[in-house]
């Protein structure tokens, strides 16, 4: 993979990089045609979050950066902040199940609901679940020698790619509202598991920080753990800001504004 | 939206401030608690860089303690300015009583950040190569000063409450 070094530096990649981004944004997009000739129009800025949020993704795993997270930390470090927090964030905030549910016809539509309200969804999606899959994740990854396996291998490099994306869009589905949620949790508890999780990603951070990953220089680690700790401060700020309007919009209509 | 905008009364409120008293008192205090957590990284990590990430001295429950803190004020910050927007919705806002507790939330954060943070759990120290204990005295008598003004605030809006309370049986 390191052969062809040149090539990826000098711009290379690009047409492979906007191939995949375009094969992600297009199905979207034609989804949106479909349904906009049967239902109201939908809002034009969850087409801009698709579109960034498969952009995020796409430079996660594709070009210069991808690259450079073989064998880089740092580089490591951004590929899991765009891939497991930003792109996962962005894609939730375009509603994809809505648009689903309404392009598919009702029939479909009906056993779709149905799947998603089955056990095991109702598992995976619950906030805990969703949190342990996540962070629980990347405690298992950095602090046994499986960073470094996944170097090693290229489908323990996919595999784990993609856990990485999914948890991330499980966590943050199962904590904001974005999008069709069949099993609901009071605010004060999602609240509180998105707290313990943020802390659960600093106290990673930290220990990372301390103990570098298998195989990672320290230097590399210290700015990389940096990097996650900061980085995901910032995203989770964006997770607790739409918490925190939703409550604000949903105590509106709950409590009488004054009582006399 | 409902907003009241009535009940105005010769003891000075203007509206639903003593109905919601207590969301006045939470809202200020979470973010007073998310304020001085934010200037904490803000001064001493980033501009002054006095504190540490991390120093070799730090224990595991003291990175344990400084995570779940740090995460609970970054929620706090943001949470409590959701909470001032609805007060202000409800006509409800008591900018004496946000304050004062405000200024409790600060000073306690602040008191423990200097005495378990720093003393008991090793997790950094306020700067390094000097002598420390002048920087600790500051830093938790500032605390102390800060809690001391939140309470006394806080008393002045109990007697408010009081004389409210009289007004409105009378």
């Amino acid at each position: 993979m390191h052969d062809n070094h040149a090539l990826m530096d000098s711009g290379g990649f690009l047409p492979l990089f906007l191939l995949i981004a375009l094969l992600g944004i297009s199905p979207y997009l034609a989804a949106v045609y479909f349904s906009n000739q049967k239902y109201r129009n939908l809002p034009l800025q969850r087409i801009v979050f698709w579109s960034f949020g498969i952009i995020s993704a796409t430079a996660a795993l594709v070009g210069p950066l991808a690259e450079q997270a073989h064998v880089d930390f740092r580089m490591h470090m951004a590929v899991h902040l765009l891939l497991g927090m930003l792109a996962p964030l962005l894609i939730a905030m375009s509603c994809p199940m809505t648009l689903l549910l309404r392009t598919l016809n009702t029939s479909v539509a009906r056993r779709v609901t149905a799947v998603l309200k089955s056990p095991p969804f109702r598992l995976i999606s619950h906030p805990v679940t969703a949190a342990l899959l996540n962070i629980g994740g990347l405690y298992v990854l950095y602090l046994t020698s499986l960073y470094h396996l996944m170097h090693e291998s290229a489908f323990l490099y996919a595999v784990i790619h993609l856990h990485i994306f999914l948890a991330g869009y499980l966590f943050t589905v199962s904590i904001v509202y974005f999008d069709v949620t069949p099993h609901r949790f009071s605010f004060l508890y999602r609240s509180i598991v998105l707290i313990v999780a943020l802390a659960g990603h600093k106290i990673l951070a930290k220990t990372l920080y301390a103990t570098p990953p298998e195989g990672v220089p320290r230097t590399e680690a210290e700015a990389g753990s940096m990097l996650m700790y900061y980085g995901g401060d910032l995203i989770d700020a964006v997770l607790i800001f739409y918490l925190c309007w939703h409550w604000y919009k949903s105590t509106a209509k709950r409590e009488p504004s004054f009582i006399k | 939206m409902a907003v009241n905008r009535t009940n105005s009364t010769s003891n000075g409120f203007a509206g639903n401030q003593v109905l919601y008293s207590s969301r006045n008192f939470w809202s200020g205090l979470l973010f007073g608690i998310g304020l001085i957590a934010f200037m904490d990284e803000v001064f001493f990590h980033q501009l002054l860089q006095w504190h540490h990430f991390y120093d070799l001295a730090t224990t595991r429950t003291g990175i344990l303690s400084d995570g779940l803190l740090n995460s609970f004020a970054w929620f706090a910050a943001i949470f409590s300015l959701f909470m001032l927007s609805d007060l202000r919705r409800r006509n409800a806002l008591w900018p004496v009583k946000w304050t004062g507790a405000a200024f409790l939330g600060a000073g306690s954060f602040q008191l423990f950040d200097g005495l378990i943070h720093h003393k008991v759990l090793n997790l950094h120290q306020i700067r390094y190569g000097v002598d420390i204990l002048p920087y600790d005295l500051v830093w938790s008598i500032s605390a102390a000063i800060f809690i001391a003004i939140g309470l006394f605030i806080l008393s002045q809006t109990r007697i408010a409450k009081r004389k409210k309370a009289g007004n409105s049986h009378a």
